[in-house]
């Protein structure tokens, strides 16, 4: 099988590492080979990042480049515009329609552009869009925001539910196990 | 059973297996999750060291003592553990040592993209560099072979996309390294000028075994391709893109071992392709040993020599169809990275804008104060430089900086080496101010214990140095502490220490806001009655203070009510949510 790419990003702080943990773990549990390239350190301090996850039956490099994205998991809608490039041809956008002002917005040396789910429609782009805060916050926390995009992606996913839970299970303490299951649902069934 | 794992995971994996017992770090992006790993293993004794010169010093006297030993770093650490790094190299080893050094191309989180290859070269010991996690662990247990049958320290040469990328290690069981006896002998460890000179015909022997080595290792591979045209020398990451953009239409001579390098095979290689093409990150390390064989190379004429690379870089320089995508045709502001709401350093950092002090700065999350609003940093330079450079600015111009000039250094970054800079000043004399940002841990890298927070690397209570003290003893009278969220208290501190006629330390003291067991208030909300528009409230630059239909608001998800954005609202607008009662 050809390498299939996934690109999760958002704000640091966002719960990315548990989002490419889990589809790490659902993605071996499948039999495949996979990487993830993550982004530690100063980018993390509430900058922009990326964490890159890939499988296939053989993979080489660990990172995304442009135009090779198949699917763009994005917790911020700047975020899912900033990296629209990377998005292969046909390749589909998960987004959260959360909004979160970067420092030049904040000091008002730059403008948070409006309308970014329709551009990017306009501009050729699969964009599925939800408010991922408000349904992590139905399941019972605002930190579920990475599970209820875990499972909007699983839509498009040919996986078996049980290999879903398996990883959620695996991947997510015990005591915010039945929170991050309906996280889940509701991002699923959104 | 096959796992996921990060690079630094597996070649701690892989220093376990190898039976390391001793392993003695300073935490650096992208190398601090091999010590981490390592700490959660109870048959190995592990610790966060002051500096990776302590480091390096400690692993050697492990190593002296027989057992196998480690030290890991990032690439400019390896810069303070450079002393020992040159002589150890001439003592050699009785137990195996390992070093890890972290490359970090593309300055994800450093202040230089320096290439490590170059201390293999000039300190004559042989480096490994591995290309992902597989290899990561697996060499990290031929180092210790290496570093036993070579009687020298090994480097590990990891790199950001090495470091941090998970792929598929499977694990195996510790094998218990036999302890070597420590044996007296002083020809070999005292490195006087007489016992040096004659250790140094034996680091050359030593090389020349080990380039001999290099020959037949399997470290050092060739691939075979189907369009003998051209030929590439590659290692580390860039050999993954140049497989993800070639398969296997190329030759490749796949080097892990990158120092020393074999002649015969590079040669042998160069014969058996029309055109050799050296694919590396950085510096032409690998092209310029080729061309000093006089064999005609490709190398940095083609690939740049900055940042990191790519499969589209390499497709591109290799002449190989490049993948392209949409962007959206849209002016997106950056977002560069910036305080976490309620970090401690930004009340301080407020204040040293607002009295228009020229701030020397250090490494650390701190270095974000030079950052847009406050733009209160203006130089940093590595690990120390602010309290020895606050010395010098002040030597140079006199009286008419020290009254306003301050240099800003973490706690961390004070036990590293900035306690030497401040000796310097209560030595030599400089009316300087000195001010220690203790947040209680070494927040940049995520979290470690450092010996002013009173744990050890598994948490557990340890000693703990107190900076109050510690300024005094070295002569300084004038030392304070000051709480960062007290704007009034900061002002107060930085007007009177700066106006004082002798050197002194401000301790600006509160743990980072991120610390699990950090208590946060009730998020603060903008009274929309109160609020007249003036944006006091914004000089500080909190990400969760911004400005909407011309009203201040705060995003309360951020928010943890430090309360710094309520002290600069001169109209009471900035209220707690927190019930009254």
């Amino acid at each position: 099988m050809e390498t299939k790419n996934i690109m999760i990003v958002g704000v640091g702080g966002q719960g990315s590492l548990l989002a490419s943990k889990l589809l790490g773990h659902l993605l071996l549990g499948q039999g495949y080979d996979v990487k993830v390239s993550e982004v530690h350190g100063m980018s993390q301090r509430g900058g922009s990042v990326v964490t890159y996850v890939r499988y296939g039956d053989k993979v080489a490099s660990p990172v995304i480049d442009r135009g090779e994205a198949d699917y763009i998991v994005s917790f911020e809608l700047l975020e899912a515009a900033r990296w629209m490039g990377y998005l292969k041809p046909g390749g589909q956008i998960v987004t959260s329609t959360q909004q979160i002002d970067p420092m030049p917005v904040i000091t008002g040396a730059a403008r948070y552009p409006e309308n970014l789910v329709e551009k990017m429609r306009a501009a050729g782009a699969k964009v599925d869009a939800l408010d991922c805060l408000a349904l992590a916050e139905q399941a019972g926390s605002s930190k579920a925001t990475n599970i209820v995009l875990m499972g909007r992606l699983s839509h498009y996913f040919d996986l078996p539910e049980e290999a879903w839970q398996r990883s959620l299970e695996a991947m997510v303490p015990a005591k915010f196990l039945e929170l991050n299951r309906k996280a889940f649902e509701l991002g699923k069934n959104a | 059973m096959k796992q996921l794992m990060l690079g630094n995971a597996a070649a701690a994996r892989g220093l376990y297996e190898a039976g390391v017992a001793v392993v003695s770090s300073y935490p650096g992006t992208p190398s601090t999750e091999i010590t981490e790993e390592l700490a959660k293993y109870d048959e190995v004794y592990s610790e966060w060291a002051p500096n990776e010169k302590v480091a390096m010093e400690v692993a050697f006297g492990a190593s002296l003592a027989g057992k196998r030993s480690f030290c890991g770093m990032k690439h400019v650490g390896l810069n303070v553990a450079a002393d020992p790094l040159f002589t150890v190299s001439y003592t050699g080893v009785n137990g195996g040592m390992v070093i890890a050094v972290a490359d970090d191309a593309g300055m994800h989180s450093s202040q230089n993209e320096q290439d490590s290859r170059h201390y293999a070269r000039s300190a004559k010991l042989p480096m490994l560099e591995p290309s992902d996690s597989g290899e990561a662990y697996a060499f990290a247990k031929k180092a210790y072979e290496i570093s036993e049958e070579f009687d020298c320290p090994v480097f590990l040469k990891m790199c950001t996309r090495v470091a941090h990328s998970q792929s598929i290690v499977e694990p195996g069981e510790r094998v218990e390294a036999g302890a070597k006896p420590y044996e007296k002998n002083i020809a070999k460890y005292v490195m006087t000028p007489a016992n040096a000179i004659r250790r140094h015909p034996h680091v050359e022997e030593r090389m020349a075994k080990l380039a001999e080595y290099a020959e037949t290792s399997p470290l050092n591979r060739v691939e075979e391709g189907r369009d003998h045209g051209t030929g590439i020398i590659t290692s580390s990451t860039s050999y993954q893109y140049v497989k993800e953009v070639c398969g296997d239409r190329f030759p490749i001579l796949k080097l892990g071992m990158v120092w020393p390098l074999p002649e015969r095979k590079i040669r042998d290689f160069a014969a058996s392709v029309d055109r050799l093409i050296v694919v590396e990150e950085l510096d032409s390390f690998l092209e310029t040993y080729v061309r000093e064989l006089g064999l005609a190379v490709t190398g940095k004429e083609l690939f740049p020599l900055l940042g990191e690379f790519s499969q589209n870089l390499v497709a591109e320089k290799l002449g190989v169809p490049v993948h392209t995508g949409k962007a959206l045709d849209e002016t997106i502001p950056p977002r560069p990275p910036a305080m976490c709401a309620g970090c401690p350093h930004r009340g301080l950092f407020y204040t040293l804008s607002k009295n228009k002090c020229t701030v020397l700065g250090d490494i650390g999350c701190y270095t974000l104060g030079a950052a847009a609003p406050l733009n209160a940093i203006e130089m940093t330079l590595c690990m120390g430089a602010s309290v020895s450079s606050v010395h010098g600015y002040n030597k140079a111009l006199g009286a008419e900086s020290e009254h306003k000039t301050v240099a800003v250094i973490g706690d961390s970054t004070f036990m590293h080496s900035g306690m030497t800079g401040l000796a310097n000043i209560a030595y030599n004399q400089s009316n300087s101010t000195v001010i220690i940002l203790d947040n209680s841990i070494t927040g940049m890298t995520g979290h470690q214990q450092n010996p002013t927070t009173g744990f050890n690397i598994k948490g557990d209570p340890a000693g703990k140095i107190d900076l109050e003290a510690l300024c005094r003893a070295m002569g300084f009278s004038r030392v304070r502490v000051v709480d960062p969220y007290d704007l009034d208290a900061c002002d107060r501190a930085v007007r009177e220490e700066l106006a004082a006629d002798e050197p002194s330390v401000i301790i600006s003291r509160r743990p980072c806001a991120l610390l699990k067991y950090v208590r946060h208030n009730a998020p603060l909300r903008v009274n929309t009655d109160k609020c007249v528009c003036c944006k006091g409230c914004m000089k500080i630059g909190c990400p969760a203070v911004s400005f909407k239909d011309g009203k201040a608001r705060v995003d309360e998800t951020l928010c943890v009510g430090c309360g710094v954005c309520a002290q600069l609202c001169k109209f009471g607008a900035l209220e707690s949510t927190a019930k009254e009662g």
